[in-house]
């Protein structure tokens, strides 16, 4: 019997690397008066529904789907959240 | 202040991990006469790879011709320099980033671009145009195509948002370089500041600027990785790559040509491989000065980062300058407005050595020259004949094909007909257009591009500011396949059409930067390789009078196969050579421009069929599944008369288009040429030959040979056209036939006006347009 579990990614940037769309935000920021924003990394956030046999089988998949397709392993860092979904029935 | 004392000698493991070797190690010992630390090991580790000293290649690379009278600046600066007349001064140079792209194919290919720009304008050259030549496996497998599209959205990413049009390239797809794709990027500047930029420190006391991005840890020890073999633990070594930010580098573009005509800089370099210690080592080698930095003054993106990381962080958009003392607020001002960091980091000192300042310490302490002059050397025993394998290649001959019949050949596919061949040809990716790729890249912006890519042989550039009629041509070019079976004539032939694809747009040949891609050389078999084709190069070089003014090198460009055998690529000595235009209203394209127009070929005609051969062509690989034979030799005299006889015909407005035979010999050429006007062709191909001379269909059709352009004329121009080429050419040429006789067709007769090739030009354009864009859609 398979269950549904919910995933919540986090893909960011590793540290070393650097963020031209943060620097960007960040000097934005500064321009309109926040001048004590000292530093912005801008990631990204998926979420995804899937089924599994149980948790560890849901787990290992996302994090081959992360490091596969999700996020670039090169340059980010990924994690991610797993809580098994109630099947609410209004979805067909 | 203390100073450094010995501290403990390293491990074997630890030496070996920057990339040493233990004689090495031991040198480094007896100069510094002590141990080094930490941070002066992991310099020496990136400033002794192959990628920054040549310590195999550099004896090889004194046989190059380097001086002429157009050459302002040869190799040893960022970029080579050569004079166009009326002022106008051309900065060229091309770089790998094959490593890199490897492991991250769209940040390595995106930083490659980025790097060689740097080199550019650190000349104080503003950059005008970018070329690449790419190697990559087969499309049809999954790891090349990501590789492919990878590198080709990086090199769009970064080139597009610079602002500087990519006009130009080559791409070739080959098994022979599955897992390490080449990505080499060359740059075109023109020189914008009175005097050239040169890197070399001087004046005691004088300020050293950081300036440009901050430092972040990424791109650790990029150099000495770009000098490792590549194996599946690549994979672990991701962090290496650096990621480029390209507005910011067009604002340090900017901000240095501005800041060179203060005049208030006296020396610029770019940091690239090996980032600080690359910088300092050379700018204080070349002044025969030292240099003393703060890294604490240096503006860094991440915390607790140790001199280790500060000195050998590849992090991207960065610069060295060297100011005269009491100006260098002047420089900061202009960096501050175009929004880069800007700090005066260190001195230049009269002692000649690199002395690197952290947290009031000295933290490393190196003989400049140590690391960038007086480098290690390796003169290596060269193989006295062909290795085994080439001897063995070398014996094939045609006569082990199938018998040829007028309608076609026996294939290991079954029996094939001169038509489907020539559509197999044209449906080859290495042959077929590139569309797919250069629709990605901006080829327009700066509104200088006189001929657009897939257009003609080589990429022309208009002038700024056109006061002058004058213009540039600029190509990139090497068929490895020559080079792997005869690593000398091969290495000739490249150069050769290099030289005969800007002959085919009108331009003068001037001067060349090369980018030596090759096996490891530690290993007989990639020595020879690279030597030989080092001799190539060299010879081919003087005899066209293209000095080299520069270029790169990558080595090591070998992958572990799952069986545990090294693979090394084909040796791909690629050749960037610019060319002078005269005048920009005579440029000439490669297609047909009108019904009517007569067909010639120039050069190595069908009446000398032993100049024309199979051996290395692109037929015998596609078609018979052959890496085998003798490639073409190049015969200088020949070039040289075919390529001026084109050019003078191009100059006197008489040649409409002119299109190099390469790949798929003449009747590929042919049919690129029908593509690209939209008009078909009527030609007779039979040779004139001696009854009792053998000859082959195949060998007249798809034969390579070198020294072979098609051009086109206007009919009323047939007599003092071929008065002029029986003049200048003698025998070597032919006419062939006629455009457009047939609109929808290319048809090849023979004498008694059998028709060997009906091909209609709906459906081989079709195969030649979509060969990538078909392979790349699942």
């Amino acid at each position: 019997m398979l269950r549904k579990y919910q995933a919540r990614i986090y893909v960011t940037l590793r540290p070393s690397v650097l963020d031209p769309a943060g620097t960007a935000v960040q000097s934005g920021l500064q321009h309109m008066g926040y001048e004590t924003v000292e530093q912005v990394r801008i990631g990204k956030y998926v979420e995804l529904v899937l089924s599994a046999a149980d948790e560890d089988k849901a787990r290992e998949q996302v994090d081959r789907i992360c490091d596969r397709l999700l996020a670039n392993p090169v340059i980010e860092n990924y994690r991610f959240d797993l809580t098994e979904s109630v099947d609410t029935g209004v979805a067909r | 202040m203390s100073s450094i004392t010995s501290s403990a000698p390293f491990s074997a493991e630890e030496i070996a991990s920057v990339g040493l070797k233990p004689e090495e190690y031991e040198e480094i010992v007896r100069r510094l006469g002590r141990h080094p630390n930490q941070a002066e090991l992991g310099m020496f580790g990136v400033m002794w790879s192959e990628h920054c000293c040549y310590k195999n290649s550099r004896p090889l690379l004194k046989q190059f011709p380097t001086t002429g009278d157009r050459i302002l600046v040869g190799p040893g600066e960022n970029a080579g320099v050569v004079d166009l007349g009326d002022g106008l001064r051309l900065a060229f140079k091309i770089e790998s980033h094959n490593h890199p792209s490897a492991v991250e194919p769209f940040q390595g290919a995106a930083t490659g671009v980025g790097g060689i720009l740097r080199d550019i304008f650190t000349m104080g050259a503003r950059p005008i145009a970018l070329l690449n030549s790419l190697r990559f496996g087969s499309l049809e497998d999954a790891h090349t195509r990501q590789l492919f599209t990878g590198v080709v959205s990086g090199i769009a990413h970064y080139g597009n948002a610079v602002g500087v049009p990519t006009v130009g390239g080559e791409i070739y797809f080959d098994p022979a370089y599955s897992s390490n794709p080449l990505v080499n990027v060359m740059a075109l500047g023109l020189m914008e500041t009175p005097e050239i930029v040169k890197s070399g420190a001087a004046g005691v006391g004088n300020p050293v600027l950081y300036v440009g991005s901050t430092t972040g840890r990424d791109g650790m020890g990029g150099a000495s990785f770009a000098s490792a073999e590549l194996s599946d633990e690549s994979e672990q070594d991701r962090p290496a790559v650096q990621v480029g930010d390209p507005f910011l580098e067009k604002s340090l573009i900017e901000a240095c040509l501005e800041a060179f005509k203060t005049g208030a800089v006296v020396a610029a370099q770019d940091m690239g491989a090996a980032g600080i210690t690359c910088s300092t080592s050379e700018m204080a080698a070349r002044g025969g000065v030292g240099i003393e930095l703060d890294l604490d003054r240096i503006p860094v993106r991440e915390t607790g980062m140790v001199p280790y990381e500060y000195l050998l962080s590849e992090s991207q958009e960065r610069m060295l300058f060297v100011a005269y003392k009491g100006r260098e607020q002047e420089l900061i001002t202009i960096f501050h407005r175009w929004g880069l960091q800007a700090v005066v980091a260190g001195t230049v000192i009269a002692e000649p050595v690199v002395r690197i300042l952290f947290q009031g310490e000295i933290a490393a302490e190196i003989p400049a020259a140590a690391l960038a002059e007086n480098t290690p050397l390796y003169h290596r025993d060269k193989l006295g004949e062909p290795p085994e394998f080439i001897r063995q290649a070398c014996q094939w001959t045609s006569d082990r094909l199938p018998t040829c019949t007028p309608t076609g050949i026996e294939t290991p596919d079954g029996f094939r007909t001169w038509n489907e061949i020539l559509l197999t040809l044209l449906d080859t990716p290495s042959i077929a257009s590139k569309r797919w790729v250069y629709r990605q890249y901006d080829h327009q912006v700066q509104n200088n591009t006189v001929i657009l890519p897939g257009r003609a042989d080589a990429a022309v550039i208009r002038l700024r500011p056109p006061s002058s009629s004058k213009g540039v041509a600029a190509t990139v070019d090497c068929n490895s396949r020559y080079v792997y079976l005869d690593p000398y004539e091969g290495a000739k032939a490249v150069v050769a059409e290099a030289a005969r694809n800007l002959s085919c747009v009108g331009a003068e040949p001037l001067a060349v930067t090369d980018n030596l891609n090759f096996g490891n050389p530690e290993k007989p078999i990639g020595y020879w390789q690279l030597a030989e084709a080092c001799r190539g190069l060299a010879d081919a070089c003087r005899e066209l009078g293209t000095p080299v003014t520069g270029g790169n090198v990558s080595l090591y460009n070998e992958t572990i196969a799952p069986t545990g055998q090294p693979q090394p690529i084909y040796p791909t000595p690629v050749v960037g050579m610019v060319g002078l235009i005269p005048d920009l209203t005579r440029v000439c394209g490669q297609g047909w421009q009108a019904k009517g127009d007569l067909i010639y070929l120039l050069g190595r005609c069908l009446t000398a069929l032993d100049r024309l051969t199979l051996g290395g062509s692109e037929y015998l690989a596609t078609i018979h599944h052959t890496v085998a034979g003798s490639p073409p030799r190049v015969d200088f005299k020949l070039e040289r008369l075919v390529q001026a006889t084109c050019r003078e015909g191009i100059r006197q407005g008489w040649v409409r288009s002119a299109h190099d035979c390469a790949e798929g010999g003449v009747v590929v050429a042919l049919a690129e040429a029908c593509i690209s006007g939209g008009l078909g062709a009527d030609v007779n191909l039979t040779p004139t030959v001696h009854k009792d001379m053998s000859w082959r269909w195949d060998c007249v059709l798809f034969g390579e040979g070198g020294a072979q352009i098609v051009v086109s004329i206007l009919p009323e121009l047939q007599v003092i056209w071929e008065a002029y080429l029986q003049q200048h050419l003698g025998n070597d040429w032919q006419k062939l036939g006629s455009v457009g006789n047939s609109d929808t067709s290319l048809r090849v007769f023979t004498a008694d006006t059998q028709l060997v090739i009906d091909a209609k030009i709906k459906e081989m354009s079709n195969r030649y347009s979509k060969a990538i864009e078909r392979r790349l859609t699942f």
